[in-house]
């Protein structure tokens, strides 16, 4: 985001565009990640109910994998999974 | 009754990118809230943790209209924006059906905003109040709120050789709200989803003010490791620390009652904030928080009997 002068910004600080947190990626806070054996997933959408920061990406009532641009590592997805088919691995640069 | 599938297609209102710690439940809480409404929303949320790090200037979290504001008011901002929407409604200038929702934690909601919910409530505004509750002011550095509950160790009521950590009982808010004669009050648990967002649907649908008060446990300011939310979450229920009830048109009910209430230490050991209680000296603590858990419950059965009929 191209910072903005004095006269540029609306008044009151409004931001004129909605969630625009999308820009900001959070993935690098992470130190754990979370994988997924899909072979074992039945799709139950217990990890997307519960990820605190809407990570687990699910198209036509299936869970597709992780947005790992924001991902925080936190485990709540391995946590919740009830067939374990989550595991959290030490997310060291490749 | 809601289902997963159909909840899963609702568009995210509350995007990824907000600066929440990672873990947290209160993002939790405002997803499952707000899976109960497909119709627009106007939400607005008072200081606290949720509102400090989902708008960090200049980014927004919220992919819907969202009001800044300060610790004290939420409701009654929401409250004008209400009247405002009312107004135009008349005027035929906004058609849309519209909801407004406003979200406040503990501290803004128990504590330093009680007054303005009160008068929105007391003025019958169309609104759904949310309390995230996580127990205590974590935004500033875990300081005791109206909704600390006994023995816990917060920064303003540390636990050492004198003290054992806050030594009064939190309040019970939820009454308190329901003593408004309003239409809708429960208490849900983001460790329930079903549970919650059944509740949140009734809250949306019901005319006039609905209240939501929602445990949302916070692993910065209870110490627990940060993927354990949910799992101390559902301790809470199961133990009868964070009774399910709801308040519909004067009656109270529970909408889940745990099979055999597990003793209260399951839920209390599983936290750093409540550690100290487990020292020899502090076990008499222990039982007079198992007392008021057994005390309050049997009142709740009794309540929810009186008012059944
Ligand atoms: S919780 Fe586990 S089984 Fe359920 S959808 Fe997620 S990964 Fe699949
Ligand atoms: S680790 Fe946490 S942030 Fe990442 S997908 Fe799982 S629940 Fe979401």
């Amino acid at each position: 985001m191209a910072k903005k002068g004095w006269k540029d910004i609306p008044i009151g600080g409004l931001i004129e565009e909605a969630g625009t947190a999308k820009e900001y990626k959070t993935g690098s806070w992470r130190t754990f990640r979370p994988v997924i054996d899909k072979a074992k997933c039945i799709n139950c959408l217990q990890c997307w109910m519960h990820c605190p920061d809407s990570c687990i990406k699910v198209k036509d009532s299936k869970m597709e994998g992780f947005d790992y641009d924001y991902c925080k590592g936190c485990g709540i997805c391995a946590s919740v999974c009830p067939v374990k088919c989550i595991k959290m691995k030490p997310d060291v640069k490749q | 009754m809601a289902n997963i599938k159909e909840l899963s297609k609702i568009p995210e209102r509350l995007t990824s990118g907000h600066r929440l710690c990672s873990g947290c439940g209160a993002s939790i809480a405002v997803r499952q809230v707000l899976m109960g409404t497909t119709s627009p929303v106007v939400t607005a949320a008072a200081t606290g943790c949720l509102e400090v790090a989902t708008t960090i200037y200049p980014y927004t979290a919220w992919a819907v209209p969202f009001i800044h504001n300060a610790f004290e008011n939420v409701a009654a901002t929401i409250s004008g924006a209400e009247t405002a929407y009312r107004a135009l409604k008349k005027k035929g200038k906004i058609t849309k059906d519209i909801k407004f929702v406003a979200f406040g934690g503990d501290g803004g909601t128990y504590d330093i905003g009680l007054q303005s919910l009160s008068g929105a409530l007391e003025r019958g505004h169309n609104f759904v109040y949310v309390c995230y509750d996580n127990e205590a002011y974590m935004n500033t550095g875990i300081q005791r709120s109206g909704a600390t509950p006994t023995g816990a160790s917060t920064t303003t009521a540390p636990a050492g050789k004198v003290s054992y950590g806050k030594p009064q009982i939190r309040k019970d808010l939820t009454a308190i709200v329901a003593a408004h004669h309003i239409p809708y009050a429960a208490q849900g648990c983001i460790s329930h989803w079903n549970d919650l967002v059944t509740k949140s649907q009734k809250a949306f649908a019901i005319e006039g003010p609905a209240f939501l008060n929602v445990f949302s446990p916070c692993h910065r300011g209870w110490r627990y490791p940060q993927s354990d939310t949910i799992k101390i979450a559902k301790l809470a229920v199961e133990t009868g620390f964070w009774p399910l009830i709801e308040f519909e048109n004067g009656k109270w009910s529970f909408t889940y009652r745990p099979k055999e209430r597990k003793p209260v230490v399951e839920f209390l050991k599983t936290q750093g904030r409540f550690k100290h209680l487990f020292k020899e000296e502090n076990k008499p603590v222990l039982g007079r928080i198992q007392k008021d858990i057994d005390t309050h419950w049997n009142y709740l059965e009794k309540l929810t009997q009186a008012t059944s009929a």
